[in-house]
């Protein structure tokens, strides 16, 4: 895909590589260096897998302290810094510089402590997201945020891209869910920002650096709020004629005073193709499907069960099931977080989207995106956390056809666009990263903008870490904003622009 | 089929009371004057928390006439109102449509605006079991130390895009900029609300409280005044019935409950009065009492503790900072003090009030003597 770097985003040095190499060979163990091509290509992408580009070197620390030594000797250099998880991000932001220094946590993959008396897990941050509830399973415990990448992402990924999952309605996101982190700051200083309590002194540090896209620091040490396991879960799963009679019913169970601990929301297209790749139970002739999942003690499972049963039927439900066991609530699920890689199953490539919409635009939001795709001619199954307006509409295309790839990247820049009018954000949950950076000239200000950068400013004053993601420069805004404000007046007029 | 209106849809008509308006303008170009003057400015709500802090040395600004409630969709769980719309307000409006304000905000005053809720970021006994002032915020228009009017964060709940500076405002004391408009998210009232009450020793009320929470039990409060733990459960009649079957003690009128967290909220308890200095420890749930000499009241389960001493300050921030937790003075005749900063952490915050407020016009000296 076209993602392109801007000039003024490009930070330059003039060390040579093998000269840096021994550098950090005075403190890092040549096995944690990579510098062969073929020893980096694992790392030239995360899971925007259409975006690549090999890192100028790869470096695996095992301890704060060679983290530390990495980040002074790059600060002293003027070399860029990316830090890395998983790599299961999906919006670019740990696509590595060409010139940079990749950071890989990847051997931070230690739980510290777990503290059930206090329900906190203090981990580092290449421990995997489902570990640490597997972890505190034992005590009775576990930690809230699931993205579904759970198996694989790791919590300082998840920190720096603020992640969310199914459970987010109910029980917040990463945010609402970081007590404390260790954080190094460009020049490798260790910053320690949270205490034991619930709230901190000064600023709110904790909630400018979660979500920063590793643009301030880099996260080396998280102490996680861990919450009791609800005595039940239940879901119903309900079928409806349209779209926007499912939208209605969402609205009216929020609206009654409900708040379910997942309710999701999948069109027509992705119900077959959930339904075809995983048989997960769900009639494959309805055009909206809402899972909706209560959980806490039984007895308030069950009246909440029933308020939300009687809503749906109220709404014109055509079906309202629930799992009447745990193995038929599990398939429920697995069909909606399988929903990604089983659209994938019907079309050669897709692109999926993340914006995110006051819920009461729904109709029309989901109309205009019928409408695009029938313009571009490139078919979208919706995917909605509906709890809370966060909308992935997944666009399928075939890269193999020239300029598909291209046009299902327009498409997408006119879905975030859409986004933007009716009140809503171009992410929710998946970041900014190198995808949608040139929609934050669309989203923000010239002055919100400069305000983002004056705090970048006071963290990584030579803009070292990860530069050339999730803010873009005033620059690149004002040749973005030429190209896009002006309608009817754009460059290059003989080129077909859909 | 026939479908049902959405309930609880308000369709808000955004329209100004007699005693509403928008001041963003007429405030924009007084911080704009005070930036090129650089005068510094005591940004003023209903100053019912300017206990709290330091006395600011500044021409006062007052916020408390840009007011009203700008957009209310309950179905979408969020409001937007001017700062100087009073606490009550947004709340009677939330109770019509059976919401609330989930983190209990303490006004310490009957005018108390939103904004003022906002800036010192305190929150109530709902606070560990339905998340804090902070937590809540979704979005803010501010205007920053150059009187540049800017928005973050939005009226939606999940939204990554950007720094999260409508949180990083949550607490600053007005430091960083002057809140206009905020967008919060709001919860459902609970069906039944029951309160119970059992005596007991502080070791055993602190043990109970995490083991409770623990167990999942649907708390939504829990306070220790070292003769009685009184807990709230929320839900359903039916689950709370179970709960005070498993757990016992002795249940509480209705109106006795409201009035003791109420009470307890807004600093009316006996414990509260007099003259002897009030200390805020923000500590670990389960954590024993520190080695301090005073009296205690316990809430948030234990994670936020009341101390009433005479001890010196320095040896209280100094046990907080033992115990991994943190302190405040926060009434006393000779004002309020906060946890002093580690060296670093104090310099980047002078460095982050700088990248909003260049000429150090807001609120100077509130947060840190300093600046």
């Amino acid at each position: 895909m076209s993602y392109q770097e801007h000039a003024a985003e490009i930070v330059v040095h003039a060390i040579e590589k093998p000269t840096f190499v021994r550098q950090l060979k005075q403190f890092l163990s040549a096995d944690n260096i990579l510098s062969e091509p073929e020893d980096m290509k694992p790392y030239e992408c995360d899971g925007l897998s259409a975006y690549r580009t090999l890192p100028w070197l790869v470096t695996l620390p095992e301890t704060i302290a060679e983290a530390q030594a990495i980040l002074r000797l790059c600060h002293r250099q003027g070399v860029p810094v990316v830090a890395r998880g998983a790599g299961t991000g999906l919006s670019g932001g740990a696509l590595p510089a060409a010139n940079g220094v990749l950071l890989s946590l990847a051997k931070f993959t230690r739980i510290l402590s777990i503290d059930p008396a206090n329900r906190r897990a203090c981990v580092q941050p290449g421990v995997r997201n489902l570990a640490v509830s597997e972890a505190a399973a034992v005590f009775g415990l576990y930690y809230a945020p699931d993205p579904s990448s759970q198996i694989a992402c790791t919590i300082g990924g998840n920190v720096a891209e603020n992640s969310g999952g199914v459970h987010c309605l109910k029980y917040g996101l990463t945010l609402q869910n970081v007590l404390a982190l260790k954080l190094l700051t460009i020049d490798g200083e260790i910053l320690t920002l949270g205490t034991e309590g619930l709230d901190n002194p000064g600023y709110d540090l904790l909630a400018l650096v979660t979500g920063s896209e590793g643009l301030l620091g880099v996260i080396v040490e998280v102490t996680l709020k861990l919450l009791p396991i609800p005595e039940t879960a239940a879901t119903l799963l309900a079928v409806f004629a349209d779209i926007e009679k499912a939208g209605a019913a969402v609205a009216a169970i929020i609206g009654s005073g409900l708040i379910p601990a997942g309710l999701e929301m999948m069109d027509g297209l992705a119900i077959r193709a959930a339904e075809a790749f995983i048989a997960a139970g769900y009639p494959d002739d309805a055009e909206a499907l809402i899972l909706c999942e209560m959980d806490g003690l039984t007895v308030q499972v069950q009246a909440d069960l029933a308020k939300a049963e009687n809503i749906f039927h109220a709404y014109g439900a055509l079906e309202v099931r629930q799992a009447l066991n745990d193995n038929e609530r599990k398939k429920f699920w697995a069909g909606r977080k399988a929903a990604f890689p089983a659209v994938g199953r019907i079309s050669p490539d897709y692109y999926c989207m993340d914006g995110t919409i006051p819920r009461r635009r729904l109709a029309e939001v989901l109309k205009e995106i019928t409408r695009l795709s029938r313009e571009f001619g490139l078919s979208v199954a919706n995917v909605f956390h509906a709890g809370d307006g966060n909308l992935h509409p997944l666009i399928l295309y075939d890269a193999n056809k020239p300029g598909e790839l291209e046009l299902a990247e327009s498409f997408g820049g006119q879905i975030l666009r859409l986004c933007i009018e009716v009140g809503g954000t171009i992410t929710g949950e998946h970041g900014i990263g190198m995808e949608k950076i040139n929609q934050m000239c669309l989203q923000f200000s010239t002055a919100e903008l400069r305000q983002f950068l004056a705090i970048k400013a006071v963290f990584d004053p030579q803009g070292l870490l990860n530069p050339g993601k999730a803010l873009p420069s005033l620059r690149r805004c004002a040749e973005f904003g030429a190209l896009h404000v002006h309608h009817g007046h754009l460059p290059y007029p003989e080129l077909d622009r859909f | 089929m026939v479908i049902c209106p959405i309930p609880n849809s308000t369709d808000f008509n955004v329209k100004l009371l007699p005693h509403e308006q928008d001041l963003s303008e007429f405030l924009r170009e007084q911080v704009q004057t005070a930036f090129a003057n650089k005068t510094p400015l005591a940004i003023q709500g209903s100053g019912s928390k300017s206990f709290y802090g330091h006395p600011v040395r500044g021409e006062p600004l007052s916020v408390s006439r840009h007011r009203g409630i700008i957009r209310y969709e309950p179905t979408e769980l969020v409001i937007t109102a001017r700062c100087g719309t009073r606490l009550s307000d947004l709340e009677d409006m939330l109770a019509e449509h059976n919401q609330m304000l989930a983190f209990e905000p303490p006004y310490f005053g009957a005018d108390a605006t939103l904004g003022g809720a906002v800036a010192t970021g305190l929150s109530g006994p709902r606070r560990p079991y339905a998340g804090s002032a902070r937590d809540v915020v979704l979005g803010v228009r501010l205007l920053n130390g150059r009187g540049e009017s800017l928005k973050f964060g939005g009226e939606v709940i999940k939204n990554v895009a950007g720094f999260d500076v409508s949180r990083l405002m949550v607490g600053a004391l007005g430091t960083l900029g002057l809140l206009l408009d905020i967008s919060m998210k709001v919860l459902p009232r609970p069906d039944h609300e029951s309160t119970l009450l059992f005596s007991m020793s502080r070791d055993a009320a602190l043990t109970q409280m995490n083991r409770w929470t623990n167990q999942n039990w649907p708390l939504s409060a829990a306070s220790y005044d070292d003769e009685n733990l009184r807990i709230r459960l929320s839900g359903a009649a039916t689950a709370l019935a179970r709960v005070h079957q498993q757990l016992g003690g002795e249940l509480l009128a209705n109106t006795e409950a409201a009035n003791f967290w109420s009470d307890l909220r807004e600093q009316r308890l006996a414990f509260f009065q007099g003259e002897t200095p009030l200390w805020r420890l923000s500590m670990a749930p389960a954590a024993k009492t520190p080695n301090v000499s005073g009296s205690w009241l316990m809430d948030w389960g234990g994670a936020l503790r009341w101390l009433k001493t005479e001890q010196a300050c320095d040896s209280i921030f100094r046990e907080a900072e033992a115990l991994n937790a943190h302190a405040c003075l926060f009434r006393s005749t000779f004002g309020s003090e906060f946890q002093p900063l580690p060296p670093a952490l104090a310099i980047l915050h002078r460095n982050i009030k700088l990248a909003f407020d260049p000429a150090g016009i807001f609120n100077p000296g509130r947060l840190y003597a300093d600046w």
